[in-house]
């Protein structure tokens, strides 16, 4: 792959539910290392843009690439195998199945040859895992749940991780925490991330990059600090609301 | 007790709620005891028998009012049953359900294995334990399907009846022993799981539920109707036994069992054969369920059950996994079926009705979604106690009706509720080696 072109692109992708428009032609890129965050309000699209890329519902036009491979018309399940992992919104996790057993899920269908040393990662990221590794998943708190969540994504060695709203329904402290370990990956392991959330102030701090979405198409975007400083941005999306 | 609420019912309260107690019990006696139908001339009678009814409400009456004045007395107003059911059973399944299983299995299957040099073990335990081991097998079967993928069937039946049709058709018309068709049947009977499984892949719950049922009663109508081919109502006559390698456990023939050991001939021999094989069948689906949930295929199962949206978000075919859920479980079935089609010597459509696949699911639920052990004590209790109440003949069925009220009120969730972890991590080396042979399927 050559170095400019995007890890994951997606050009003029147009999404229905039925007959009712969702997506009214969405540009967006991610390159590789970088953190990259889509903010807007409740049911500006968000949410449907990352199933979009996931494959479910399937854009009616416009294209998703990954790493140079068209996957708009793939099935999610293939999608969910090339090195792109996802922490669905809601977080949903498996409530009766142990951490342990969640997490070997999300290894489940790459090689599990170095399952070890994959364990051991999302542990040291996240060691409260570690001490509930063998709690059901549906007794851990919210914060753990996303924690976990994010640590069965990481067990695939994805190239990609798409997050929907980690924040959603977590203790700013939980949320400070969640954000500092999205970083630390990013920093150190040079992972990229696709970001949809909510909580613009701690999203837009947190990314490179950062793309404003109203109503099904992308209005704006910039880098980080560029948007967090834009009059339109904070009037919307941060004044009173630095949660 | 008294600690936890002093304050004492006043006496008209307790009279009322015995009164009421009374009330319900002559709304649930009145139909149910106080009219029988009796054969009379020119079609059915009803024959009113009032005096029954009054006994049984003045009974609950007096029984409530000296529960309330009694034990009941600085309670206050509770569901019935609660209480009691906490402090007799506790929650012994629940906390203990790791260890009882690791005790009762080992313990289960001993006695399994004996029960036929058991010296209580005449005909009629014999005949009633193979009956309890094929709705154990149909219960572990079901229980991939409802319990491990969380697919609810309400058509298994259709499987057993593919099973016991395919194994007396092949039999009949090719002159198939039960050794060959056995497993034809198996694959038949998984072939049609696939084929059920194709239209539902995108139902749950309760369209999952009403299009299994249908797809049961369909099979059931077209063996009823099919009369060239099944028999129609009059079913199918003359399905061989069994055999040993080839022995036959008739009383004459070349080659049967008793003259080839130098035994006397007994027809015991046949029904101890019988029940080791469906003890053998049984154990199979039990083993394989069990190594299942450890490989990716039943792990995948469960995950399904969970969630299947998140199930598809880490890259889990979720039309396969279903699909594999509904042929195994199917398999199981169609053994079975083979099993109850060469015991009996004869089927009818009669054998596959919908009560059969009720009964199954009851036994999956009750036991415990998922449990296998579950299965095992909802299986005996649920048959055993059919036969133990026969003589009680119609309130048989209002006995069973009520234990099963009360076991949903005692543990909701089933007698076994625990599931227990496919995977314990206390080493990493050991899991490490574990899950490396492993791969995915």
């Amino acid at each position: 792959m050559n170095a400019a072109s995007p890890l994951l692109s997606v050009r003029g992708v147009e999404t229905y539910y039925g007959n009712i428009i969702a997506l009214r032609g969405v540009d967006l890129d991610v390159h590789v290392g970088e953190i990259v965050t889509l903010i807007g309000a409740n049911g500006a699209g968000k949410s449907t843009l990352m199933m979009t890329i996931c494959g479910s519902p399937q854009a009616r036009t416009g294209s998703v690439t990954f790493d140079g491979t068209d996957i708009t018309r793939m099935p999610t399940h293939e999608i969910m195998r090339m090195a792109i992992a996802q922490s669905p919104e809601g977080r949903r996790i498996f409530p009766r199945m142990t951490v342990l057993e969640n997490l070997q899920m999300g290894a489940g269908v790459t090689d599990l040859s170095h399952f070890d040393e994959d364990l051991q990662k999302v542990y040291e990221l996240f060691p409260v895992l570690k001490a509930r590794r063998n709690q059901r998943g549906g007794t851990l708190s919210g914060g753990e749940q996303q924690m976990l969540a994010i640590g069965r994504a990481l067990m695939s060695r994805p190239r990609l991780l798409l997050l929907d709203e980690p924040s959603l329904g977590l203790a700013p402290l939980v949320v400070k925490q969640i954000f500092a370990a999205i970083a630390e990956l990013n920093r150190t392991e040079g992972l990229t991330v696709f970001l949809v959330e909510q909580n613009a102030f701690h999203a837009l701090k947190l990314a490179h990059r950062g793309y404003v979405m109203v109503n099904g198409s992308i209005t704006m975007n910039g880098t980080g600090a560029e948007l967090l400083a834009r009059e339109e941005v904070r009037a919307a999306y941060l004044e009173g609301g630095r949660h | 007790m008294a600690t936890t609420s002093p304050s004492r019912r006043p006496a008209a309260e307790l009279v009322k709620d015995a009164a009421y107690s009374a009330l319900i019990a002559l709304a649930l006696a009145a139909p149910i005891i106080g009219l029988q139908t009796v054969t009379a001339r020119g079609g059915l009678g009803l024959n009113a028998r009032w005096d029954d009814v009054f006994l049984i409400v003045l009974a609950v009456f007096a029984g409530r009012l000296l529960l309330n004045f009694t034990i009941w007395r600085h309670q206050g107003a509770r569901p019935i049953g609660q209480k009691w059911f906490q402090r007799a059973g506790g929650r012994p399944f629940a906390r203990h359900g790791h260890t009882l299983s690791k005790i009762i299995g080992p313990l289960a299957l001993a006695v399994a294995l004996l029960l036929p040099a058991l010296p209580f073990s005449d005909r009629y335990v014999m005949d009633l334990s193979i009956m309890v081991l094929t709705y154990i097998m149909l219960g572990w079967g079901l229980n991939i399907v409802v319990g491990l993928a969380g697919l609810l069937d309400l058509g298994y039946v259709a499987f057993y009846a593919i099973g016991a049709y395919s194994f007396a058709l092949l039999a009949t018309h090719f002159d198939l022993g039960f050794w060959i068709c056995l497993p034809l049947a198996g694959i038949l009977a998984a072939f049609w799981g696939v084929i059920l499984g194709f239209p539902v892949l995108r139902l749950r719950g309760d369209y999952l539920a009403i299009v299994t049922l249908a797809f049961g009663e369909i099979i059931r109508v077209v063996l009823l109707n099919w009369y060239e081919f099944t028999g129609g109502p009059n079913g199918i006559l003359g399905i061989p036994d069994p055999t040993l390698f080839g022995l036959e456990f008739a009383r004459r023939g070349d080659n049967t069992f008793h003259e080839f050991f130098g035994l006397s001939y007994s027809s015991m021999h046949k029904i101890i054969f019988l029940y080791y094989i469906i003890l053998c069948l049984a154990l199979i689906t039990n083993f394989v369920t069990l190594r299942l949930r450890r490989l990716p295929v039943g792990r995948a199962w469960e995950a399904l059950r969970e969630d299947e949206i998140a199930c598809r978000s880490l890259g889990i075919n979720t039309t396969n996994t279903k699909l594999t859920a509904f042929a195994i479980g199917a398999m199981f079935g169609g053994f079975a079926g083979s099993f109850f089609a060469t015991r009996q010597g004869f089927i009818s459509p009669e054998s596959f009705t919908f009560i059969e696949s009720a009964l199954i699911l009851a036994i999956v639920v009750l036991g415990g979604l998922g449990s296998q052990v579950g299965v095992v004590i909802a299986a005996i209790v649920m048959m055993g106690g059919f036969e133990y109440f026969r003589e009680f003949e119609q309130y048989r069925m209002l006995i069973f009706g009520l234990a099963m009220v009360f076991i949903m009120v005692w543990r909701p969730r089933g007698l076994i509720s625990t599931r227990s972890p496919s995977v314990i991590l206390k080493e990493r080396k050991a899991i490490g080696a574990d899950l490396v042979g492993q791969g995915h399927g």
